[in-house]
């Protein structure tokens, strides 16, 4: 059943209340590739990966038209739990967003939430997650001391950590990079090429060397419209639509 | 000629400074002052009077075998029923208001009355009080009835307290918490209720020590003065540490002053201690996020 896409976007329309945030977006997101979604601000790039796990329906006022399929499901169908839907899609957030707990029971919240209770099992995510995300080495000593501690790059890989342990399929980030510290956010994206191996990432940037240096697919939006969707060296080096050299060479935006 | 205009001006605006220093500072003092005369009053007044024995007796007729343990126990017992039934069902309130409802008319509406509830005077809750637990329910002037009506009383500001304190939760954690498949109920169980719960506490022990100090609806639903036994049952007839006080200051003989002055001073330790706890639950788990 699995094909090359994860997500197959169709024709899809999201307003805020009476105000259109975006307009006939329809693009297939590859499998175990790095999708990098760039435009100016107010595009509609958080809105479009918010509605990948569903997240959007938070805001009471969201109205959606148009189909997306992840795994070939419709994702708003009815028999589709978004509870379910959001195991396989996990989400990283821009800024660190740690529980203030332990950075041990943080990496565990996610499959204790799912029921699994063995302090050995929970051990084991614990460390497996905890090396995914490459912050094993700096808090294997101190699993049980509070995650506000740490420093906001160490904070981000925490949470990275925590969105591993739920054994997710896609991992959203939404400038996961944007609090942090050129150090801390080389090493991040340094992770992000790592994970690609075993997790389909998506993720919105403001910056677009970094789109450039490890993103497969990059995809520009502008007013809440996709404007192109192609490999990232094309799109970078040869883009097709006017708006989109326009932006990449830094005449607006 | 600039110099001299300013230099004037500033003198003037030191001046008015200073005035509206020793204006604040005087209205501090006045209110101070009261404080230290009522504290020193009672002190000189009960203090002779307030020994083991008047902890450990029943209200009697003469001076010195007159106690406060009935209105203590009946106080504490009160509170052990308020506490639970008011604290459930104010933050299960504050809970649906916050996290579940819909933000519309109805709960807005609700959410106003709420917060008008909490001005009501407490009699009013004594009348409701009244009507409800003592006649339609037919607890009769009973220890339940006392409690229930409190519960009554203080759960509008437990309801605002709790509402404050799940509100502080940053909208990111919970974010966090649902992004992973957590449902709305796990993530308020693990994510909001622990983070808010010191707020809510306060919040609860702050309006608990107000109930404790209440007179005026525990007379309406029958809290009586003398009491010979403490409560044994829900449906016990009792009384609490400021009826047995009031009921005292309303007797002719100058001494009495003197024992209810004692009672008092019980009052004031026990809701210092209230207050005490909240303010070190505060302070413990201030702001850890
Ligand atoms: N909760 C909301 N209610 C109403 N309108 C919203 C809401 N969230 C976003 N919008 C509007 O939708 C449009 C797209 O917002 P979105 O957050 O998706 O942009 P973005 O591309 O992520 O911007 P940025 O780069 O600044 O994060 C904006 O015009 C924004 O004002
Ligand atoms: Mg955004």
């Amino acid at each position: 059943m699995t094909t090359n896409n994860v997500f197959k976007i169709e024709d899809f329309n999201l307003w805020y209340g009476s105000t259109q945030a975006l307009y006939q977006v329809g693009m297939e997101i590859p499998r175990n590739e790095i999708t990098a979604v760039i435009g100016p601000s107010g595009c509609g790039k958080s809105t479009l990966l918010k509605t990948l796990n569903r997240m959007i329906e938070t805001v009471p006022s969201v109205r959606t038209s148009g189909t997306i399929e992840y795994n070939n499901q419709d994702i708003f169908s009815k028999k589709q739990l978004v509870e379910e839907l959001r195991t396989h899609v996990g989400m990283v957030f821009q800024k660190p967003n740690p529980f203030p707990k332990s950075i041990y029971e943080n990496v565990v919240y996610g499959p204790k939430i799912h029921g699994i209770k063995k302090k050995k099992i929970l051990d084991d995510i614990v460390e497996k997650s905890l090396r995914g995300a490459a912050i094993w080495d700096e808090v294997k000593d101190r699993l049980s001391q509070n995650a506000y501690g740490l420093s906001g790059g160490q904070q981000q890989r925490i949470c990275i950590a925590r969105c591993l342990a739920v054994e997710p399929d896609v991992i959203l980030m939404d400038e996961p990079t944007s609090a942090l510290d050129p150090i801390s956010t080389l090493k991040i994206e340094e992770l992000i090429k790592e994970l690609k191996k075993d997790y389909t990432i998506i993720i919105v940037t403001h910056n677009m060397q970094q789109a450039a240096r490890i993103s497969d697919k990059t995809a520009f939006m502008l007013n809440g419209e996709l404007v192109e969707f192609s490999d990232t060296n094309t799109l970078f080096s040869n883009p097709s639509d006017k708006r989109t050299e326009d932006y990449i060479s830094g005449r607006f935006g | 000629m600039h110099q001299k205009v300013d230099s004037s001006l500033i003198k003037r605006k030191v001046t008015k400074n200073r005035l509206f220093y020793f204006i604040f500072i005087l209205a501090t003092l006045i209110s101070l002052s009261f404080l230290v005369i009522l504290i020193y009053r009672i002190l000189s007044q009960g203090i002779g009077y307030l020994n083991i024995d008047f902890l450990r007796n029943f209200p009697a007729p003469y001076i010195d075998k007159a106690g406060i343990f009935a209105g203590l126990m009946g106080s504490i017992f009160m509170i052990a029923i308020t506490a639970p039934v008011s604290i459930i069902l104010g933050v299960s309130t504050a809970l649906y208001l916050e996290e579940y409802a819909k933000d519309n008319k109805f709960t807005r509406f609700i959410q106003v009355n709420v917060q008008n509830l909490a001005g009501v005077p407490s009699i009013v809750f004594g009348l409701l009080g009244l009507t409800f637990f003592v006649y339609i329910m037919g607890f009769g002037y009973t220890l339940i009835s006392g409690a229930l009506t409190m519960s009554l009383l203080v759960l509008p500001v437990i309801v605002v307290a709790s509402q404050e304190a799940i509100r502080s939760v940053p909208q990111e954690l919970r974010e966090a918490s649902i992004g992973m498949g957590a449902t709305r109920w796990q993530t308020i169980w693990r994510i909001v209720l622990p983070t808010s719960i010191p707020g809510i506490i306060t919040g609860s022990i702050l309006a608990l020590s107000r109930a404790i100090g209440e007179t005026a609806p525990l007379i309406i639903v029958g809290a009586a003065a003398a009491i010979y036994t403490i409560p044994d049952s829900f449906l016990s007839r009792y009384t609490v540490m400021p009826i047995q006080i009031y009921s005292w200051t309303a007797r002719p003989q100058e001494e009495w002053q003197y024992v209810a002055a004692a009672g008092i001073i019980v009052l004031l330790i026990i809701l210092l201690c209230m207050n005490a706890i909240a303010v070190w639950i505060r302070n413990k788990f201030q702001k850890r996020y």
